[in-house]
């Protein structure tokens, strides 16, 4: 901190006169000001900083393990794209969708990294034994979803097994579907104590809650303009 | 209507370029321009790579062409994330010993840890307003504030702590405006965040601060909003000087009533009152600012003829089978304002739209424009002459590297709109060249206008994409013409940074780094921009620039102005090369400062005729032309 040796007064027009401290190279006092009509004070830089913690939640961590897991299913649903349909408004949001959640699954790796957390939630590990998220390789496929949105392993192997108009809709319900559930999941979290306070997660999350709920209705437009074009009006799911 | 053609030749130039060393940071830029070819072939050929530019904070790589980095002055200490950085660890190095991730860390220990913890973002550098010779920035920590007097040393003479993001700000007269939008920001500027769902301490809304002593602000006012600011817009009174509004912006979660009376949620089917679907609209009594509250909460997006309140988010197109028309338009992320035509452009998630601002409480919807490759309308910018509008898709909402080998060149980018009538018609996209690298964010961010008369040039951030500098005089043919890039802050790793805002203010291009601090930024001439029209660009100044608050530019008659005229005209080659010459030599005896009037007058006259019989933006420039000779003295 610099000793305020001169003070003078720049004009700035009709608009403004500040009063300033003049000396090359100073750094400014840091002040902290009060409420509306408080007096503020001053601060050391190392206080100044230490405002800056804010700090994240057992639940924040725990979104971000399960929000993970919860993108990878649409990238593995985005990769079924290719050879089964050739519709371009699903090619292209299939193609923003997995550009989008595979750069932010990265974004909850590196989240959980540089807080020290394991990427994986302890209680999925559990879930795994029971239903699995990925193609089960023997028996029937279950129909209870990991979390909430989630296409069920009997939803994952219909829209495996699927190709041409049938894909078309299964593609859009199901991710309709999912982009759903992961903005449940975001309102989840804000109902907790001082979760989503983190601003990455914040960012993050409003990220989520802007860009699905934008493809939520392009793709519902699309399933709408494909079922009028049947004169089945066949649903599908 | 999109333009398929642009977007080939942007990817094919992408793929054409050649590798080049990264240069040094104060290094000299000129050697790539000057070895360029032909003018004919120059302007159509690609910008020089920025790939392979190390990285670092303040040592990193950088390329630039046609624009030169003055000076850089650090993020100030207290709101600095250099350390943390440089740290590798991303999160606040204090508590990095702690025994993170290990197993023996107790419960209480690890919640201990979890509570003190910070992300670099808290300590993002975010928008820029300017008074006189005073920038402002902001901060997701609070604002500082440098006097550039002398642009090439800017001294630091403010620095305010008041966390809670983003921290856009505006400056009128003695009053600074802040926007504050996350759950943790307290109404006394303090840390730790808020308790609970419900609390007095809680504060989201828009800051008023009165900076009339830069050493003492004082909070006057804070205005809370159900969804806070996540930006802003000052809004001058059409007549009554002692009165300003405030457009709000806020596009987080709705908070609950009990916390504020006002606000509640949800689809306007259930409930009509939901604040969702509007913008707020603050008065501040000038006289009085801590009287300063909202008067309207505008339902900008209803259908004109049914009045329902979600009228674009449920848009579909009538006929044609029900192809999408919008996304969900439950808010705008920025709107524009430009006070001399009575518009605002506004950037509005699923939709851009134009709006009629002529009574500010109450602004109406003139026209909206929709796009399947917009994911998320981010910022407006209008034309000097508000026939067009430039728009920004901030896709990935600006933490994701999006200007990879492999992204699309139209996502993520500009797009350049033109007003006609109550339509807003789509033209070409612009994007940088997609030679970012994994470890940087990046897609197109804020700008502003430069004042270059007869063109129409837009200086713009692209996060760790650097500064890019784009002529889109040409609507269906924006192309860059200059730019600044560095290597990511990290090597290995991808960190929120890079420019937020880039903006034209008096002469000198002024950007916020969210890491690294204030840029000064200067154009250098090149065949793309000449010298003339770079002085004649700093001719226009404001003593107050707020970059959503639009100001129109006008020339005087000097002969630098004529001179820069003369060069766009020798450069598109439209008129004949004799009356150009003579053109030459008259403006060159004026600029001598021995005008001779009579021929000035005549030439004045010969410009007018040969403007009526030329076509296009040359047309304009022939008359702005041939009224500056007319006014010379």
């Amino acid at each position: 901190m610099t000793a305020i040796r001169g003070l003078c007064a720049i004009a700035a027009g009709p608009f403004l006169a500040f009063a300033l401290t003049a000396e090359a190279g100073a750094q400014a006092p840091i002040v902290q000001p009060g409420a509306p009509g408080e007096a503020g004070r001053s601060l050391t830089a190392e206080e100044a900083e230490a405002l800056a913690a804010t700090g994240y939640t057992d639940a924040d961590v725990r979104f971000m393990q399960h929000m993970r897991v919860h993108h990878a299913q649409a990238v593995e649903m985005n990769a079924l794209i290719d050879g089964r349909t050739g519709h371009a408004g699903i090619v292209m949001t299939g193609e923003r969708i997995a550009l989008a959640q595979e750069a932010e699954i990265a974004l909850m790796e590196t989240w959980l990294a540089r807080r020290g957390e394991p990427l994986d939630a302890p209680d999925l590990h559990a879930h795994h034994g029971h239903h699995g998220h990925h193609a089960q390789p023997h028996g029937a496929p279950s129909d209870v979803p990991l979390m909430p949105g989630m296409l069920s392993p009997a939803q994952m192997a219909a829209l495996r097994a699927a190709s041409g108009a049938e894909f078309d809709l299964l593609f859009l319900s199901g991710m309709i579907q999912h982009h759903q559930g992961a903005i449940d999941m975001v309102d989840a979290l804000l109902s907790q104590p001082r979760s989503g306070q983190d601003p990455v997660l914040s960012e993050f999350i409003g990220g989520i809650v802007a860009d699905q709920s934008a493809e939520i209705n392009r793709m519902q437009a699309m399933l709408d303009a494909i079922r009028a074009g049947e004169p089945s009006g066949e649903e599908t799911r | 209507m999109t333009h398929l053609k642009t977007v080939l030749a942007a990817s094919v130039a992408a793929a054409a370029l050649s590798a080049c060393a990264p240069q040094d940071m104060f290094g000299p830029y000129g050697d790539a321009a000057s070895a360029r070819p032909a003018p004919a072939a120059q302007a159509e050929a690609p910008p020089p790579s920025r790939e392979g530019l190390a990285a670092g904070v303040h040592d990193a790589g950088s390329a630039a062409w046609n624009l030169e980095l003055v000076t850089n002055h650090p993020t100030p200490e207290g709101f600095s994330a250099t350390a943390i950085i440089e740290g590798g660890s991303g999160t606040a190095s204090a508590y990095q010993d702690d025994g993170a991730g290990e197993g023996g860390e107790s419960e209480d220990a690890q919640s201990e840890r979890r509570r003190r913890l910070f992300d670099v973002l808290a300590l993002a550098n975010s928008d820029l307003a300017f008074s006189g010779d005073v920038v402002f920035m902001g901060s997701f920590h609070g604002v500082n504030a440098f006097d550039v007097s002398d642009p090439a040393s800017p001294e630091h003479v403010l620095s305010l702590v008041c966390p809670g993001g983003q921290g856009d700000v505006s400056v009128h007269a003695n009053l600074l405006f802040m926007s504050v939008e996350e759950n943790r920001a307290r109404i006394d500027c303090g840390g730790g965040g808020v308790e609970g769902e419900v609390s007095e301490e809680r504060f989201r809304g828009v800051r008023i601060f009165d900076i009339s002593d830069l050493q003492s602000p004082r909070q006057v006012a804070a205005v809370q909003t159900c969804r806070g600011s996540h930006t802003h817009t000052l809004v001058p009174h059409p007549s009554d000087p002692d009165t300003l509004y405030v457009y709000v912006q806020g596009t987080g979660s709705v908070r609950s009533g009990e916390e504020l009376e006002i606000c509640s949620g949800g689809s306007p089917d259930e409930n009509p009152d939901t604040a969702l679907y509007s913008i707020d609209v603050i008065e501040v009594p000038l006289a009085a600012p801590e009287t300063a509250h909202i008067v309207n909460r505008p339902r900008i997006f209803a259908d004109r003829e049914t009045g329902e309140i979600a009228g674009l988010w449920q848009a579909v197109e009538s006929g044609e089978g029900g192809g999408p028309r919008s996304g969900t338009t439950n808010h705008c992320h920025d709107i524009t304002v430009y006070p001399e035509f009575g518009l605002a452009a506004g950037a509005c998630s699923g939709n851009g739209i134009l709006l009629d601002i002529t009574d500010p409480v109450n602004p109406a919807r003139i026209a909206e424009v929709f796009d399947p490759a917009m994911a998320y309308w981010h910022s407006a910018t209008f034309s000097n002459d508000a026939q067009k509008i430039v728009f920004t898709d901030e896709w990935g909402g600006g933490l994701g590297a999006r200007c990879r080998a492999w992204d699309p060149v139209n996502w993520g980018a500009n797009v350049i709109v033109s007003v006609q009538g109550e339509e807003l018609v789509q033209h070409a996209y612009f994007k940088i060249p997609n030679e970012q690298t994994e470890q940087e964010n990046c897609v197109a961010h804020n700008g502003s206008l430069i004042p270059v008369p007869g063109r129409d040039l837009f200086v713009q951030s692209w996060y760790q994409g650097g500064i890019s500098v784009m002529d889109f005089t040409d609507p269906d043919n924006p192309v860059e013409i200059a730019y600044f890039d560095r290597g990511p802050v990290h090597a290995e790793e991808l960190y929120l940074a890079g420019h937020w805002s880039a903006y034209w203010h008096n002469g000198h291009i002024y950007a916020s780094e969210i890491v690294r601090g204030l840029d000064v930024l200067t154009l250098t001439p090149s065949v793309l921009l000449s010298q003339a029209e770079i002085e004649a660009a700093a001719l226009v100044t404001f003593e107050e620039a707020n970059p959503q608050v639009q100001r129109h530019f006008e020339w005087p008659a000097e002969p630098v102005v004529a001179r820069a005229y003369l060069d766009q005209l020798e450069r598109s080659g439209t008129v004949s090369a004799r009356l150009l010459a003579r053109a030459g030599e008259e403006v060159a005896r004026w600029q001598e400062g021995a005008p001779r009037e009579a021929r000035l007058a005549r030439l004045s006259a010969d410009l007018e005729a040969q403007a009526a019989a030329t076509g296009g933006r040359d047309a304009e420039r022939l008359s702005e032309l041939a009224r500056v000779l007319r006014e010379a003295d």
